[in-house]
Parts: C-alpha cells; structure tokens; sequence
C-alpha cells in the first residue's frame, strides 16, 4: 500500500487523509513505524490537554464546552476519545461523540473515538501515534479523553501537557483525596457539576489535600524521574458548569497559567525527554515481545526447556534467563 | 491486515426521529460481534452524518429510521458521500422501510432494510458478508 500519498495529503489539511492514516496506524504497528518515520519531524506544535475522570463526571460533556471556547479563539482541534475494547468478545461500544453533537464544522475540529483494545492505563496502543498525526494535520489544540478511569490509569500524563481531573460531588470522600495515583498527576482540578450539592465540599477536600502537599514536599531525590514535572507545581483547583459554561474563563487561566509554567521553568524540556524515554519503551516491550513469542514457539531448545520445568529439574526463572541468553547471542 | 483489524461501525439516527430503542440494541448486537461500534445519538442531519464518516473513517454506516423520511435523508446521504468520494463504505438503512421504496433507496447504493422482527445475527451476518474493504 501506499502511504506516500496519503502523508502527503495529510500534511496539507486533508481530513479524509488524516482519519484513513489514524485507522492504518491503529490497525498494524508495521505500518505505524513507517508513517510516523515520515511525518515525525512535522510534530511538536500541538498542546496536547489529557482529560480524565471517573465514569460519569462528564468528561465529554466538559470537552464540548472547551471546543466552543477554542473555536472562538480562531484554532483548530482534534478529539481523541479512548472508550473501554470488550475482554470477552473485542468489541466496543463508543459514545463519546454523542456528548459533541453540536454542528462542529469540519475545516476546525476533528473528532475521533478509539477503543482501547484491551491496554491497560487509559489510552489505546495507537493514541500517542494518533497524536502525532493531528499534530501533523495541523491542530493547535490536542485534546485527549481518557477512559472513564479508575484509581491508577494514569498514562495521560505521559502523553500531555496539561493533565485535568474532572470530580464530581458527592462521590468519594476526603479520604479519596489523599489516596494514591490519579490525585496525584493533576496539574488541574476541575469539580464539574458545581450546581450540585456538596460541590465547596469537593473543592475544600481537594484543597486540603494539595496543602498537605505544600507543607510537606515530596522529597525530589525520591521521585522518579518520569514524574519530575510534578515538583514546583501547586495543582490548581476550579468548580465549574460544563452545560452553561460558568467559571470556564477562570479554567482556561488556569490551564494557560500550567502552560506558561511549563515554559518558563523548563520543565517542559525534562518533559519532553520523559516522554521520549518511556514511548521508546513501549515500542521496545512490543517488539521484543513478539520476537520472543516467535522465538518461543518455533524452537526447538525451548521445548526441551519446557519438558525439564515440568520434570522441575528447571524452574520458569532460569527458563527465562536461559532464553535471555539465546536472544542475547542473536542480537 | 494484521490481526488487529477491526471493523469498525457507525449507526445513526438521521432527521427528527427520536426513536433510538433499534439503533441501541444493535449497536449492542454488533458490539458483541466483536466490532467496535460508534453511536452517533439522535437527530443527525446528512452533513453531521458525512461529517463523522470522514473523520472515524468506518467500514459500514448503519442508518436507522422509523419516521419514513427515508426518501428524502438517505439519497442526500449518498450524494454528500459521493461528493467526498467515499465509495469503500457499506451504507445500510433499516427500521420502517416499505417494500415500494427499496427500488429507489437500492438505485442510491443502500442495502439492508431489515425492520422489526429481524434476528441481530441476521444483520451481524448481513455486515460480515457486505463490507467494501
């Protein structure tokens, strides 16, 4: 097939050539590496917004507003909308864009949903490339929706900017707050449904919990080297109405006030190599995944190996280092 | 292809027809078929409907009616689809479709017209065996 065409199309606004790129990239990983090989060096313009959020706090709903704003504001968008693959039968069931049924026009904003295909974290396999394709189309603006998630699917932050957490009052209590994983990669609070009841609850555990944060500082010799971004920034926190748009000017400050952080500080920089770092992982896990799997069920030795395991004169740890060394003396 | 191709799947509810009970139901149906299904919502007008068919790049349009503006939304549909040059998608339109209009809707390029009564593994079979590509 060729791609030539298409990438070229794609590099000149083309929609159709954008959206046919995404589903070959989300369909073979082959083809993925030879269309971000071409068009990588036309990425890195786009601010890349990672919404997440428990199921139901109105994620899709919020984004709808956000896009109003931003076509206003003269840019042009892309959605990426991840929903859950089914375990059992692969299927999936996307409804995001049933919350953006607003008249969008197609030269400003485009919207994609993608399923998840089973990967853990929040995201698809294929998201980051996706990113990298309507950053080659030419959109400002990059918004990412994440699976509704749970506690720990905190994958966006490795691909955004700008992480918002949306909350909703009346679920979970200050205990929730100080809990590990999600809370902890927010670069913005968003209480959404603020005409709710209990919402200034919401907003007041939230805030406690970030002047925990402040008075105790996580001691930045400890911390990972992929969370460095986390260190200097005191989350911001915002209550908004994502059906009439009220506090959203507030939101947008906030999000530009990260923003401007992320510049000024050089934090952006340190962010970027990690992002660079653990993508390359990713695509390593994969390929030497399935060098292994071929390794594994076409040799010979290795059926050997299995045998001795189950007569236990092998245990699966020295199984493995024994492949390790077959791979090694391949490369 | 690799094994990771899926077929992907879009149904809409086109015009002023809020009667969405069908079009969810099989969604659900080819959801289970292991397909990956996008649900556009009620009230779509031809150019939402195209509009997201550019952008999710689809394998099949599965369009569900029951007000009986057929006749008037789905050859739009086709001549908007035609205008972008999209020729590689199975359109299908279901719901209250009279034997008299198939003709006419058939002329246009649509196929299917399964209404009430029709067994989901009919129409998960119907899209199996229809796809352009």
């Amino acid at each position: 097939m060729d791609y030539s065409g298409l990438i070229e199309k794609l590099l000149d606004g083309n929609t159709r050539a954008a959206a046919r790129l995404i589903t070959l990239v989300e369909n073979n990983i082959d083809v993925a590496e030879k269309i971000i090989n071409s068009i990588y060096k036309n990425t890195g313009n786009a601010y890349i917004l990672g919404i997440t959020g428990a199921p139901g706090t109105g994620k899709s709903t919020f984004i709808s507003t956000l896009i109003k704003i931003f076509i206003d504001q003269g840019k042009k968008i892309g959605i990426i909308c991840v929903d859950p693959t089914s375990p059992l039968t692969g299927g999936a069931l996307l409804g995001d864009r049933i919350r953006m049924k607003e008249h969008f026009s197609l030269e400003n904003v485009f919207i994609r949903s993608m399923a998840n295909r089973g990967q853990l974290g929040g995201l698809a396999r294929a998201t980051d490339d996706t990113i990298k394709i309507l950053d080659a189309y030419g959109c400002d603006i990059i918004i990412v929706e994440t699976v509704g998630v749970g506690q720990s699917d905190v994958d966006i932050f490795k691909s955004a900017h700008t992480v918002v957490v949306l909350l909703v009052p009346g679920l979970g209590d200050d205990i929730q707050a100080i809990k590990a994983g999600i809370m902890e990669i927010t670069d913005v609070f968003v209480v959404n449904k603020m005409d709710l009841d209990g919402a200034d609850r919401k907003v007041a555990d939230i805030m406690q919990m970030i002047e925990l944060n402040e008075t105790y500082k996580y001691d930045s010799e400890k911390i990972p080297i992929d969370f460095a971004k986390m260190k200097d920034w005191t989350p911001e926190i915002i209550k908004v109405n994502s059906r009439t748009g009220e506090n959203f000017d507030i939101l947008l400050d906030k999000i530009s006030k990260h923003k401007e952080f992320l510049e000024k500080t050089g934090v952006i920089s340190n962010y970027l190599k990690n992002r660079i770092k653990t993508e390359t992982l990713q695509i390593l896990k994969h390929k030497l995944t399935k060098k292994i799997e071929e390794l594994l069920n076409s040799n010979e030795v290795i059926e050997e190996y299995i045998n001795e395991v189950i007569e236990k004169s092998l245990d699966p740890y020295s199984m493995a280092n024994l492949i390790i060394k077959m791979l090694e003396n391949k490369f | 292809m690799s094994k990771e191709r899926k077929i992907k799947i879009l149904v809409c509810k086109p015009g002023l027809d809020g009667h969405d009970r069908g079009a969810k139901v099989l969604a659900r149906a080819l959801r289970d078929a292991g397909m990956e299904v996008i649900y556009t919502g009620i009230h779509q007008t031809p150019e939402d409907i195209v509009n997201t068919v550019i952008q999710e790049d689809p394998d099949a349009v599965m369009l569900s009616i029951l007000s009986g503006s057929h006749n008037a939304l789905c050859p739009v549909i086709m001549d908007k689809l035609k205008e972008h040059d999209i020729d590689d998608v199975l359109v299908a339109v279901g719901g209250i479709i009279p034997d008299e209009d198939k003709p006419l809707l058939e002329k246009h390029g649509l196929k299917g017209f399964y209404g009430p009564g029709t067994e989901l593994k009919t129409i998960v079979e119907f899209v199996k065996n229809n796809l352009k590509r």
